[in-house]
């Protein structure tokens, strides 16, 4: 079991720096080096920067130098919690990202729960009664979760509450919290505005796992500890409870590793439809400013968090199956 | 001491059945399973509409999608009426536009004294069907000729007084294609590392496998933005869509090469695969003329269904500014103008371009999952 | 309606049951039309090729059999002991019966244990042994969970498991063949059932654990006293165990009879043909075995009447091919049906 979580591990740590490398190419990939975009900001604010300014500057980020190096003064910049300057915002990268961060993983925690709590009874519902007209529903508006992009929903859902309702469904907080400091007041209404984005966000997945946990547990169905399991004279939920979908939820918990990195890219595009303060919006507006060491920042972020994630959806996918527990032992 | 029955004839009934099935040729046996399948029959014919529509996009279109007018920003779909009094005699009402006193906005009144014939086979805008023959019928437009003051807009204007039909047809082609385009280039990193992977297995395996299951545990998302923001402003639209094309087959290729490699993995070990290695084909004879085409099928099947993926990211990557740019029209950037929820509220109209979306994105996943079915012709 | 029955009469008694499933292609008559009689204490082997409803025989008398199945027609009488444990006994028909009901869950299991042919897939690969078998033990009898595993433990000891204290929290794929199919007739037995039925026990089995199996079954029902259904396409496991055997074809019992008049004097043409096409020990060299001719017809499509008369080598015409012909006693305990003895 440790030698199944050591190698998780080591792939998760192999990604984070997979991650790195490609944020390090997305700073990179725009022309002329930072300190000269940088200059040129400043002087179009009317503040002049000192040759020797300058050349500190770009000793510090190793500019000029091979291209190896300047990534490895980058990580070690960022050992040290010193993830770059905004030029856009003109603070460090830190104080502009601040909370935002932390209301992404709560966007993308929730829309995985959701997902599981909707897809779990969903998919043995359809899976116990198939061809049922529950079943046939559940299907289709499995496919209709699949076809319709996220962010498209959200655009649907926004302008039904608009119209409608007369009503804003987005953002995560009212306005008269969006900038108070945290209290039980501020935590209620966060909970109150997410499960709409949760749901957006969740919808594919939760279609998507609907199909596995179904067709995962038709074919569990099927075996004969099944069986064995009825004619022992036990209820027939007890019997479905405590076999088949014991199993089938192995290759589901599986599949959380999967949906997680989907989720967090999904809440990008969705935060900017509904206006969500995560680091959705933050990183688009970095982009378009070609603010690369905010852009570069919050890609490498999200994808740590979302490494994360998947390192403890793997660990409990071996706490659920006694298989890999025992597999080393 | 078990039982020898089972010696003998075939029974009479099936034989006919099962003489059809062993002399057929997989994709016969492909077609048979998949006619079955109503909705991805359904489907297929969906797509091919859609295909069409990207060919004869010109056609389909009746205005040029770049003419813009101020006087016409934001006019509503005018429906077409077939009928006048009893007699078949298609027609839209004249719009007429004046400037709200308190908001100073555009609004428009339908004029239904003011009855403009649509026109099938109707003369408009030059342009070469196919990119060869010089062409300017559409398939319906108003005579200008005769209805000086005769617009139609089936499905409204946007914010520059552009038809949202004609654009929508253009944008259709863009889009598919470059879905297209996009699988294709998956397809090949897909059949080349999952082909690797799955044949040769050992380290080559591993390292393939590890770099797919990195690149599938990463937010993609993010990712491909940043690349996509980094294009150069001054790129021309070919080059972008060119760019953007292989940002997001950079999205698609790994589930390919999973398939791709999980049926090499089943075939290597297959009888008559063993037989051809052992007659002493080569390598190159032995995948491609032994094993590839019996996963062809699959291949095709995996494909189409990796479609909707990049048809969702172009159209998100436009969508959020990042893809492809104006004057480039796509169902991406026409979503764009719906971005801002009061304009929407005022022209809902403008999210007319998501239905296509929705209606592509069903339509090869319900292909998809029919030509997966069909693709096991021995199965079940 | 539960009636009263006299004390010589049939443990179990099978009457014209049919099970069918209904699938788009077509109505597959699994079970047609069986008649089958147990007494207790007796072991009956049922016989025939795959698919002619053998197992599916056993499902309905459990009332597990999966969808589409449904018992369409006829009567499953099972002679249940008093409550309270006091004298007589009274039959209930199964096929009346709820079969998620709570008597037909108080009777699967308890009286009518039913092990079958993967020893591999037959437990849950995430549950420990001792854990499934506490489980059935608990849910008919009212004692502890230390009690029961205790129970469970002596259970594993009776049937040979070594060492059972400690097998008893493994997992399944941890155990052999033999002994997972062991623990599985321990499980079985656990609650002292009256009929235990065993669909194929010993196929998938190597074939010395094959006769240790088979020989502890006979050994546990020497000392519980239980009746045995035994399911099986091997006619040499039928000589070796059954009292009485049942042969089947094509969803229907051609003939019911003690284990020496099948093997003696066999009546139906199927019981002749199927037993002149296995090999004898002490057949003359070079004698040929007689297949059967023909073969087992497609199952959307069985024949009219008399399912065995295409391949028959009786076969009457215009009699054979109209009606199926109804059981008939022809001897104590030896039923036919088929026209030649009408």
């Amino acid at each position: 079991m440790l030698a199944y979580i050591g190698r998780r591990a080591l792939l998760a740590i192999f990604t984070v720096w997979a991650i790195s490398m490609l944020a390090f190419v997305i700073i990179q990939l725009p022309p002329g080096d930072y300190v000269s975009s940088y200059i040129a900001q400043m002087a179009s604010m009317g503040s002049v920067v000192t040759d020797e300014e300058a050349q500190n500057l770009r000793i510090q980020y190793g500019l000029g130098q091979p291209i190896y190096v300047q990534y490895w003064k980058w990580m070690k910049q960022i050992a040290e919690g010193n993830f770059g300057f905004s030029m856009e915002w003109r603070r460090p990268v830190t104080e502009v990202i601040g909370e935002r961060l932390w209301l992404t993983v709560v966007v993308a925690v929730s829309a995985l729960l959701l997902t599981w709590v909707l897809a779990l009874p969903i998919g043995i519902y359809s899976a116990v009664r198939q061809y049922s007209i529950g079943d046939y529903a559940a299907t289709f508006v499995g496919f209709i979760g699949l076809a319709v992009p996220n962010f498209l929903l959200a655009l649907v859902l926004l302008y039904l509450g608009f119209t409608l309702f007369n009503a804003h469904i987005g953002g995560l907080f009212s306005p008269e919290l969006q900038d108070a400091p945290w209290s039980l007041a501020r935590v209620w209404d966060l909970l109150k505005h997410l499960p709409i984005p949760a749901l957006i966000l969740g919808l594919a997945g939760t279609a998507q796992q609907i199909r596995i946990m179904r067709a995962n547990l038709l074919d569990e169905l099927r075996k004969p500890y099944v069986v064995t399991a009825r004619s022992k004279g036990l209820s027939e939920p007890r019997v479905i409870v405590k076999y088949p979908v014991r199993m089938a939820l192995n290759p589901f918990a599986s599949t959380i590793g999967y949906t997680l990195p989907y989720i967090v890219s999904g809440s990008i595009i969705v935060s900017l439809v509904l206006g969500l303060p995560t680091v959705g919006p933050l990183l688009l507006k970095a982009l378009i400013s070609q603010d690369m060491f905010l852009a570069g920042t919050i890609v490498l972020l999200l994808g740590i968090m979302t490494v994360i994630g998947t390192l403890i959806s793997d660990i409990v996918l071996v706490w659920i199956d006694p298989r890999i527990r025992l597999e080393d032992t | 001491m078990a039982l020898a029955a089972d010696a003998g004839r075939v029974p009479s009934v099936s034989t006919t059945d099962q003489q059809r099935i062993f002399v057929a040729s997989q994709w016969q046996l492909m077609w048979w399973r998949f006619r079955k399948h109503r909705v991805a029959v359904a489907s297929a014919v969906v797509v091919a509409g859609f295909y069409l529509a990207v060919l004869g996009a010109e056609f389909l279109a009746y205005s040029d999608p770049n003419a813009s007018e101020a006087q016409r920003s934001l006019m509503p779909p005018q429906p077409i009426h077939w009928f006048d009094d009893g007699r078949f005699r298609p027609h839209v009402y004249g719009l007429k536009g004046a400037r709200d006193p308190k908001t100073f906005k555009r609004v428009y009144q339908a004029d239904p004294r003011q009855k403009i014939p649509v026109r099938f086979f109707a003369q408009g805008f030059e342009y070469r069907f196919l990119g060869l023959i010089p062409m300017s019928r559409h398939l319906i437009g108003v005579d200008p000729a005769r209805d000086a003051a005769g617009t139609i807009f089936l499905l409204g204007t946007d914010v520059q007084g552009r038809d949202l039909w004609s654009r929508l047809m253009y944008g259709t082609r863009i889009s598919l294609t470059i879905g297209l385009l996009g699988v294709t280039a998956s397809l090949v990193l897909g059949v080349v590392l999952g082909g690797l992977s799955g044949f040769y297995g050992g380290v080559t395996d591993t390292v393939i496998q590890r770099i797919i299951e990195i690149l599938r545990s990463i937010p993609t998302i993010p990712l491909w933005m940043g690349l996509a923001a980094a294009l150069p402003r001054d790129w021309s639209i070919v080059q972008v869509y060119f760019a953007i094309t292989v940002i997001i087959s950079l999205l698609g290729w790994t589930e390919l090469a999973r398939v791709i490699r999980g049926r090499f993995l089943a075939l290597r070990e297959e009888d008559f695969v063993v037989s051809a290695r052992l007659v002493g084909c080569s390598q190159m004879r032995t995948i491609f003329v032994h094993m590839v085409p019996s996963f062809m099928s699959h291949i095709i099947a995996a494909t189409t269904l990796a479609l909707p993926a990049m048809i969702i990211s172009e159209t998100a990557l436009s969508f959020l500014g990042l893809g492809l740019r104006p004057p480039a029209i796509s169902w991406g950037v026409l979503l764009q103008q719906a971005q801002n929820v009061q304009t929407v509220a005022i022209s809902p109209w403008l999210m007319i371009p998501a239905v296509p979306v929705i209606i592509a994105v069903m339509a090869f996943n319900f292909l998809g999952d029919g030509l997966r079915d069909a693709a096991d012709p021995y199965g079940r | 309606m539960p009636r009263i029955l006299m004390d010589a009469e049939p443990l179990l008694s099978v009457r014209n049951l049919k099970t069918y499933f209904q699938q788009d292609e077509g109505t597959v008559k699994a079970v047609d039309g069986v008649y089958l009689d147990m007494n207790p204490r007796a072991t009956l082997g049922v016989v025939g090729e795959s698919g002619c409803g053998k197992s599916v025989t056993a499902r309905s008398i459990l009332r597990i059999v999966d969808r589409p199945g449904r018992i369409v027609e006829g009567e499953i009488w099972f002679r249940r002991p008093a409550a309270n444990g006091g004298p007589g006994s009274h039959a209930v028909d199964l096929a009346k019966l709820e079969p998620n009901g709570l008597q037909m869950r108080s009777i699967r299991g308890a009286e009518i244990a039913l092990i079958f042919q993967e020893p591999m897939s037959s437990f849950s690969p995430v549950h420990s042994v001792g854990n499934q078998i506490v489980e059935a033990i608990m849910l008919h009898q009212e004692i502890g969970r230390r009690e029961a595993r205790d129970r469970a433990i002596q259970m594993l000891r009776r049937v040979g498991v070594s060492s059972p204290d400690q097998r008893i929290d493994q997992l399944a794929h941890q155990l052999s063949g033999g002994l997972r199919q062991r623990a599985m007739i321990a499980m079985a037995l656990s609650c002292s059932p009256t009929l235990l039925i065993a669909d194929e026990p010993t196929t998938a089995l190597d074939v010395t654990t094959q006769t240790q199996i088979l020989e502890l079954m006979r050994q546990l029902q020497q000392e519980d006293g239980m009746a045995i259904m035994l399911i099986t396409h091997d006619l040499g496991v039928i000589a070796e165990m059954a009292t009485d055997v049942a042969v089947m074809y094509l969803g229907r019992v051609v003939e019911q009879a003690p284990v020496d008049a099948i093997f003696h004097a066999p009546k139906h043409p199927y019981t002749r043909a199927l037993l002149r096409s296995i090999p004898r020990m002490r057949a003359r060299s070079r004698e040929r075995l007689t297949p059967i001719a023909g073969s087992v017809p497609h199952p959307y499509d069985r024949p009219a009447g008399c399912p065995f008369h295409p391949r028959c080598p009786d076969f009457i015409a215009g009699t054979c091919d109209r009606e199926p012909p109804a059981p008939r006693a022809v001897g104590d305990r030896h039923i036919v049906s088929c026209f030649l003895y009408e």
